[in-house]
């Protein structure tokens, strides 16, 4: 790895550079599909135009004959491609129906077949010239998930909700919706596969590198250990990249077939058909109150689509049953089933668009009771899990909502709607609660102290690009005192000790304890070693009175300027290096977090400016107040809630995955069509860690914050949207034609 | 993506005639050749060319060669003072990095974005397959022409660029196998009809050489309103370029073209008529918008455009007289 010097004085919590910039910025980083192996060949899949039916022929003799082509593979001639176990949890996919099965279709863009070539030109040209005939049936992609006549299961229920929503003095009754939005990280997946004999390696975008070769060891039926994978680093994932998807599993059955090293790159257009989305919901909320504001009734019940051949849970009550006190709650979901490829968990699942309704409800109910969107949290704030009667760990939820309130100056807010004026345009002002859940699990990872001076650590997880190579950094810095130009990090490679999926803001919390753990490890031989190597210069001291600080080992009583570097210590010993391994555990199994409850929390404020006179809206500042433990980077944390803040303007404002209702094809599917936030679209974010240590979840009091930055934005947009225009949009995105209904209104 | 032959052009002579695709900056062709959409045989690059100047003609008028880049364009001097609706029509389109490639010759030729268009597995465009009908009629039609569409076609063309040539009433000069000729902006855009392969009055082997432009009417203001979702890099839901001359509160000279809704670069002669002479108030402007728009035909996800559009013209009136 690269360095920048940080000095190791209380780094834990510093805001550091990011370790691996320099790479990055220098173009040096090597993603998946930035491996060049000798002799390696191009796949380019060809894809389905139609979304349901079957094919009834594909003919390949054109695109056979073509220059440079060596296989095109189809269902017809394919090898077997093992589905993976359901439901094991270390081995898991995206689309449980493994690629080219057989002759159906179940969405627009499905793989029908995979050409090999030489070059990517001439694959590309090849996969055009493939001719496939479908017998085609007319999709069903409606957005509409109501009428829905299937089978409610109960998610979260206490009390008498229905009774008591009935009785209640104030009442909220609407339904909100979220469209399709597509994961768009800007590397895109990539896959390059390469057999040496019954071996297989990936060079990988994703997640996951652990379950990824599971996953893929037993997709394509070899042993686990003949299967490495490889993610040095990753243009990120958004969720989309956890767990394999198809055209990994067609690159390895691709590469055996040719006896070549063989890369696929999925383009921009197959992002939207092929690996995944945030599915669309529909979610109905019955909120109640008493006149004075107290919540006596919640019900949620949401649906989501799914594709034809996966179950995909969305899970929009995520937050439901823990954030606000109240005393009858049920919350229900549903799946409905489109033919659309299976969507997949996008950066704060079930979540975001669940807080989005719930979150607008809420501000509704404020309207509705003529109180203050703000007091109405704090008066429903909890002070226990009433989901299952725990305390939580550490929640400072009313904290968060008190100094978003102070930095964001919402005392300055009159509640009439259009009343706010700033330079000829209008203000409208909202704000929304955020959670998300607090997890750690298994870790594996080995430190070790070389003779050349340099302390290593080794892990098989993955930094999806958002600082994980920093964090073991800063933990290596803290416990030896060496400065990062002495301090490497090896992460992304299944041949280390298993590490963490990045999944559900949990990598920082999982490794934290193991690579300490394993530093201390290596750092207690390191001492011993220095105490027993004769003819040393600590020969015979205790062990127990000897430190490694600033990369010296000395005696406790002494300076560390009058021991001996650790190096000196190695060489002495005639020792190469000194390691250890450490293990930690999950939360799950941990004495310390047993019958807590433990979340992260947030609060987010948002101001829009708008001009009725032309109908523009635009995002002007975000406070966003963030409760997720002890904050290791604030550097790295910050710029991830940055991002998550302007994903969120996205999500509000502008994303939608549209699917042509004729044919199924997701028809916005590139980067001018799609909307996302640009730099322009950004507002001014100010981002504040209140930085209380969680010590149930981890000896270092970290929590994890890659989602809860994006909970609570589109909520408070869209309320501030309602504040400035008078118009209520319930239906994500807000678009011009929801505003146009706004009335205009005198200064 | 099929092979194709390239050349360079080393004179304008040699060009003109050429048998192939002139290419400048590529930022459409290039495009559209990899979507399949395009698929010449020859590409003749006209970048060495030397028509990337811009002059100041003898009349006071301004003359910019063909392969001038978007971006020298809109911060030239001259245009940011006495053009600027060119300059702000410019700058509200595309990416930095697309106006260091686009040229002013190529951008009078960008095709439109219509998701049908570029996507060669839809059959049914009769602006790659002259007869074969509309898929985006009934398909997803948010961003379509509202003005001047047909049962063949109901593409909107995309530039800002031609918006504001429209308003300021350009010329555009060609070369080709039989000669030079000059083409009032009004006659180059054509309306689809059943013909929407055939966009402009371009000749086979015709090359763009230059554009000029009217001297600048020292009392006029100008102004280039653009509405779109998000804050940059997206084609106009609607924009509206405004060249506009008041005395005593009246108004004595308008032009007013529209973007985002039309087929073609749309000069609305409807809302200059009901502006010409009258008051500068915000009732005169309400009325050439409704003008402007009364023939719009919206299909099924685009209606809002009707009235977006009336707003950007009324916004964009106001600023240019007050």
């Amino acid at each position: 790895m690269a360095s920048t010097t940080a000095s190791p004085h209380g780094i834990i919590g510093r805001p550091v550079p990011r370790i691996d910039g320099p790479l990055k910025t220098t173009g040096t980083a090597q993603y998946a599909a930035d491996f060049h192996l000798p002799g390696m060949v191009f796949a380019v899949p060809v894809q389905a135009t139609v979304a349901k039916g079957t094919i009834r022929s594909l003919d390949v003799t054109a695109a056979q004959a073509m220059p440079g082509v060596l296989e095109v593979l189809h269902h017809g001639n394919v090898e077997r491609i093992y589905r993976a176990v359901p439901n094991d949890p270390n081995a898991t996919v995206s689309e449980t129906r493994p690629p080219l099965e057989d002759n159906r279709i179940y969405y627009w863009g499905q793989y029908v077949a995979l050409v090999v070539a030489e070059t990517l030109e001439q694959a590309t040209a090849a996969a055009a010239a493939v001719k496939a005939e479908y017998s085609a049936e007319t999709p069903q992609v409606s957005g509409e998930l109501e009428p829905f006549a299937g089978t409610w299961h109960t998610v979260s229920a206490r009390g008498k909700v229905d009774e008591a929503f009935d009785a209640a003095a104030v009442k909220v009754d609407q339904t909100y919706g979220t469209p399709v939005e597509t994961h768009n990280p800007i590397e895109l997946h990539a896959t390059v596969a390469a057999w040496a004999g019954d071996t297989v390696t990936f060079y990988e975008s994703t997640q996951g590198v652990v379950n990824h070769r599971n996953a893929m060891a037993q997709i394509l039926g070899v042993p686990r250990e003949n299967v490495t994978v490889i993610t040095k680093f990753l243009g990120s994932g958004f969720g989309g990249k956890l767990f394999p998807w198809p055209h990994c599993a067609l690159a390895a059955v691709a590469s055996r077939r040719v006896q070549r090293p063989v890369k696929l790159v999925v383009t921009r257009t197959m992002m939207f058909s092929n690996v995944g989305h945030r599915p669309l919901t529909e979610q109905r909320f019955r909120v109640g109150a008493s006149a004075d504001g107290k919540l006596v009734a919640l019900r949620q019940d949401a649906l989501n689509h799914t594709s034809m051949v996966d179950n995909f849970d969305e899970g929009c009550g995520e937050a439901t049953p823990y954030l606000y006190s109240v005393p009858n709650l049920t919350v229900t979901s549903a799946l409905v089933q489109r033919n659309v490829g299976s969507p997949m968990a996008m950066r704060g699942p079930g979540a975001v668009p669940g807080l989005f309704a719930m979150e607008s409800a809420m501000d509704e109910l404020a309207v509705a009771l003529k109180m203050d969107p703000v007091e109405l949290r704090l008066k429903n704030d909890a002070s226990i899990d009433e989901s299952n009667g725990q305390k939580f760990s550490s929640r400072h939820l009313r904290e968060c909502l008190e100094t978003g309130s102070a930095k964001f100056g919402w005392s300055k807010r009159t509640p009439a709607v259009g009343s706010m004026r700033r330079d000829g345009k209008v203000l409208g002002w909202g704000m929304a609660a955020a959670s998300w859940g607090a997890y750690r699990f298994g870790c594996s990872t080995t430190v070790e102290l070389g003779a050349d001076g340099k302390v290593r650590a080794r892990c098989a997880t993955q930094d999806v690009g958002t600082g994980l190579y920093t964090i073991f950094a800063q933990v290596l810095a803290e416990k030896t005192g060496l400065p990062f130009e002495r301090i490497e990090v090896l992460l992304g490679d299944t041949t280390m000790p298993e590490g963490p999926l990045s999944g559900g803001s949990w990598s920082t919390a999982t490794v934290l304890p193991a690579v300490a753990g394993a530093a201390d490890g290596a750092i207690a031989s390191l001492l011993q070693i220095a105490a027993s190597t004769p003819g040393a210069k600590l020969e015979g001291a205790d062990a127990k009175t000897l430190r490694l600080t600033e990369g010296r080992v000395h005696r406790a009583t002494e300076s560390a300027a009058q021991g001996v570097p650790f190096e000196t210590v190695l060489q002495a010993a005639r020792l190469n290096r000194v390691s250890a391994d450490s293990t930690s555990g999950s939360a799950f199994e941990d004495p310390k977090a047993k019958g807590l409850s433990m979340h992260s929390f947030g609060a987010q404020f948002a101001e829009v400016e708008w001009e009725p006179e032309i109908a523009r809206l635009r995002v002007s500042r975000v406070v966003t107040v963030i409760d997720a433990g002890r904050i290791i980077n604030p550097r790295a944390g910050a710029n991830q809630i940055k991002g998550a803040v302007v994903m969120g303007v996205g999500m509000a404002m502008l994303e939608e995955t549209v699917y042509d209702p004729r044919n199924g094809q997701p028809i916005n599917g590139n980067l001018a069509d799609y909307l996302m936030a640009t730099c322009a679209d950004s507002p001014e974010i100010d981002v504040t860690f209140l930085d209380y240590p969680d010590y149930a979840l981890n000896s270092y009091g970290a929590r994890g914050i890659g989602e809860i930055g994006l909970a609570g934005v589109a909520p408070a947009i869209a309320s501030a949207v309602y504040h400035a225009t008078g118009v209520r949009v319930r239906k994500l995105p807000i678009r011009i034609e929801d505003l146009l209904q706004s009335e205009m209104r005198e200064a | 993506m099929q092979s194709f032959s390239y050349s360079k052009a080393q004179t304008v002579d040699q060009a003109a005639g050429m048998d192939g695709r002139f290419i400048g900056g590529g930022t459409t062709l290039v495009d559209l050749m990899k979507q399949g959409v395009e698929t010449p045989k020859t590409l003749v690059d006209i970048t060495g060319l030397p028509l990337s100047s811009v002059e100041t003609l003898p009349d006071g008028g301004l003359k910019i060669g063909a392969m001038v880049r978007n971006s020298d364009l809109a911060h030239h001097e001259t245009v940011k003072a006495q053009y600027a609706v060119l300059s702000e029509a410019l700058l509200s389109g595309a990416s930095p990095q697309l106006r260091n490639m686009a040229t002013t010759g190529g951008n009078l030729l960008q095709r439109t974005r219509c998701p049908y268009f570029r996507d060669t597995s839809y059959t049914n465009c009769s602006k790659r397959n002259p007869g074969s009908g509309c898929a985006a009629i009934g398909g997803h039609n948010r961003m379509m022409a509202i003005l001047g569409t047909s049962e063949d076609c109901i593409a909107t063309h995309p530039s800002d660029m031609c918006v504001a040539l429209t308003a300021l009433e350009a010329t555009i000069h060609v070369q080709g196998p039989k000669g030079d000729r000059a083409i009032a902006i009004a006659d180059f855009y054509k309306l689809p009809g059943t013909t929407p392969n055939v966009e402009n009055a371009l000749e086979p082997g015709e090359l763009i050489t230059h554009v000029t432009l009217p001297a600048p009417r020292k009392a006029s203001k100008q102004v280039y309103l653009k509405l779109r979702d998000r804050a940059s890099y997206e084609f106009a839901l609607a924009s509206a370029a405004v060249v506009a001359e008041t005395s005593g509160g009246h108004i004595r000279f308008v032009r007013v073209a529209l973007g985002g809704v039309g087929t073609r670069p749309w000069r609305s002669h409807e809302a200059e008529a009901a502006l010409m002479g009258k008051p500068a108030t915000a009732t005169h402007f309400r009325a050439a918008a409704e003008a402007a728009l009364k023939e719009a035909k919206p299909q099924s996800e685009n209606g809002f455009k009707v009235e977006l559009a009336k707003r950007c013209i009324v916004r964009a009136l106001t600023t240019a007289t007050a």
